[in-house]
């Protein structure tokens, strides 16, 4: 059993305030994934977690307890982090000895754990090497089974994937999630990538400057970001923001057409959200939609993205079969799929719902 | 007349023919015969006679003789003052190395108020030069009453050793990754422990050259024993050599048959941790 609750948490570092008080509740054997871009305060968080920096303001239970003042080795957490932290001069088998034999383990009880741990992580052939002699995804492992070894209540993984190749990546965070499975732990994981963020969570944190954006499922948060940030930063390629005043039960673009995109929110002027999938492209300037020009097209073998200039200057990019070919310079008519466009306040940015 | 000029500039210089690899080298190894020489000249020494020395000073000597080892064995307490000198040295590195380390982890490791302050302080004490404050020492010594005793150099040389010990091993504190002493203080490991067992491994090779630093002043110095000690068998290898070195005659063979062998253990100490260096002991804690 793991639920953590972080209420108000604060962190100044001197005179700069790096988060704002943060309220997060975190369930028993949920998988959380802190997501955000450089200096968001994720990794901040992580590490108010773990014990490793003092809270300045707020309070972190862990079932019910107090935590603030309690040693990290006490709180029942164990950390993997960014680098690794291998000790170098030990070998596997002592890297993952070191913590359990401080937790007062007996020595039968410290071998079966790191037995366990090797043949969960197929590190038993690696055990009599020193970290130097292994490869990043092997290090990868034994920090992992350094962590495991300790059986802690909850995984703290600060941007483990972030030191491996794009091949070995999807490999292990695949393992990762295997992993959550069978041990059942609370996780907490931290990346900057929302695709490690979308595969792997129940439960994603955005944050930014120093603020939680939003929490929610992978769906909720693509589906139904509650701003411009959320939007923007879930979804590859992010979501086109386009400024919008209402025509009619149209929306107009500055000296660039206006669509149907169906029913819209109260107001007259907002953000229009509109994700790759739900633009659809028409050759020629012509009918119903916003004229645009064609900038370049990626193309990526079961798909294409295609980006274009609408006449305000906006680059929408739309997600068209493989073998929709547009030069650049050609031009467009973008037109939305009903129903699938989101609307976000034009002032503060927040979500819209019509 | 145009015809020279072209092949002189064509001609190439020594720099295009040997490359850059090439010039280091032999820059390397005429250094190395500069090093190597004085060493090479003393050892030849040891095995003349000083008439033989000033003969023929380059000359290859007999191996066999060893009348001046025997003299330097017979006539003196060499043995004392090679212990002695293992005593003073040995008790002045383990000083040197033990607070050396402890206070530049504390600087290089916690952030705390007048860190700074306390590493200008040790570094201050590289730009001194102990010597001009012999005299204050000397009455500082006795009245300690450590004149004449071996804690006397011990404590001058700790404090001389200081400096630049802390000063090689605080950069070097400060280079290793942070995230190590998390991982350590996760597992539960104590502030004490995480010097031990984590960081004090991973320094060694900070500590070699430290050592290596101190170790040779230290073991070659004459000035302070000279200053401090005058009974015999407190005397430290240097001191007890210059009984060869009289005011009208000096036995020249025997003197560098003595420095042949106070030289050697250090040496030989040098040999076998210069090793330490080349043991990249941090690769693969951090990728």
């Amino acid at each position: 059993m793991a639920r953590l609750s972080l209420r108000d948490i604060k962190k100044r570092f001197k005179t700069t305030d790096v988060l704002h008080g943060i309220d997060l509740e975190i369930g028993d054997r949920e998988f959380v994934v802190f997501v955000g871009p450089s200096g968001c305060g994720k990794s901040t968080l992580l590490r108010l977690i773990a014990g490793l920096d003092p809270i300045s303001g707020g309070d972190f239970f862990l079932n019910d307890q107090r935590m603030n003042d309690v040693p990290p080795s006490r709180r029942g957490i164990a950390m993997v982090f960014q680098s690794y932290a291998l000790y170098p001069h030990m070998d596997v088998y002592e890297n993952m000895a070191f913590g359990a034999r401080l937790m007062g383990l007996t020595k039968d009880e410290v071998e079966k754990r790191i037995a366990d741990a090797a043949r969960m992580l197929r590190l038993e052939a690696l055990l009599k090497r020193k970290p130097r002699e292994l490869s990043g995804g092997q290090r990868q492992r034994v920090a992992i089974g350094r962590a495991l070894v300790r059986k802690p209540e909850v995984f703290l993984l600060d941007e483990p994937l972030s030191n491996l190749d794009a091949a070995l990546r999807s490999e292990v965070r695949l393992e990762i999630a295997k992993l959550h499975r069978d041990i059942g732990g609370t996780m907490i994981y931290v990346t900057h990538d929302q695709v490690e963020a979308m595969t792997l969570a129940d439960k994603i944190v955005v944050m930014n400057a120093g603020r939680i954006e939003q929490v929610g499922s992978p769906r909720e948060l693509y589906e139904t970001p509650a701003n411009t940030f959320v939007a923007t930063f879930i979804g590859s390629p992010r979501m086109t923001l386009v400024d919008v005043t209402r025509d009619g039960e149209k929306l107009a673009v500055a000296n660039g057409g206006s669509i149907a995109t169906g029913a819209l929110p109260a107001g007259d002027t907002f953000k229009l959200g509109l994700r790759p999938d739900a633009v659809k492209l028409h050759r020629g300037h012509a009918g119903d939609g916003l004229t645009a020009q064609v900038v370049y097209t990626e193309y990526l073998g079961d798909n294409a993205y295609v980006y274009s200039r609408l006449a305000d200057g906006t680059l929408v990019s739309a997600r068209t079969g493989p073998n929709d070919i547009y030069a650049p310079d050609e031009a467009v008519t973008v037109t939305v799929e009903p129903g699938s466009a989101h609307y976000f306040s034009a002032e503060d940015g927040r979500r819209l719902t019509p | 007349m145009s015809a020279t000029a072209t092949n002189y500039y064509d001609r190439k210089g020594l720099f295009a023919t040997l490359g850059r690899d090439g010039m280091l080298q032999i820059i390397l190894i005429a250094n190395t015969v500069l090093m190597l020489a004085p060493i090479i000249i003393m050892v030849f020494s040891a095995f003349k006679t000083t008439p033989e020395i000033f003969k023929s000073p380059f000359g290859i000597p007999d191996f066999a003789q060893v009348a001046n080892f025997v003299k330097i064995w017979s006539e003196t307490n060499f043995l004392r003052y090679l212990l002695n000198s293992f005593i003073v040295t040995g008790a002045s590195m383990v000083l040197i190395l033990t607070l050396g380390t402890m206070a530049a982890y504390a600087i290089g490791r916690y952030a705390f108020t007048g860190s700074n302050f306390i590493l200008m302080f040790f570094l201050a004490g590289l730009t001194l030069p102990l010597k001009l404050a012999i005299i204050p020492l000397f009455m500082l010594m006795r009245d300690l009453s450590i004149l004449n005793n071996q804690l006397s150099l011990i404590f001058v040389y700790t404090a001389m050793g200081l400096p630049t010990t802390i000063f090689i091993m605080t950069g070097f504190i400060r280079s290793l990754p942070n995230e190590l002493e998390d991982a350590a203080r996760m597992d539960g490991a104590s502030e004490a422990r995480i010097m031990w067992a984590i960081m004090l491994p991973l320094v060694r090779p900070a500590m070699v050259i430290a050592g290596i630093q101190n170790v040779v002043p230290i073991w070659n110095d004459f000035f302070f024993p000279l200053v401090f000690i005058q009974n015999d068998s407190l005397k430290t290898l240097p001191q007890g050599l210059t009984t060869f070195m009289g005011e009208y005659t000096t036995d020249w063979g025997v003197l560098f048959s003595g420095l042949t062998l106070s030289a050697a253990p250090i040496i030989l100490i040098y040999i076998v941790l210069s090793k330490q260096f080349i043991a990249g002991m941090t690769s693969g804690a951090v990728k």
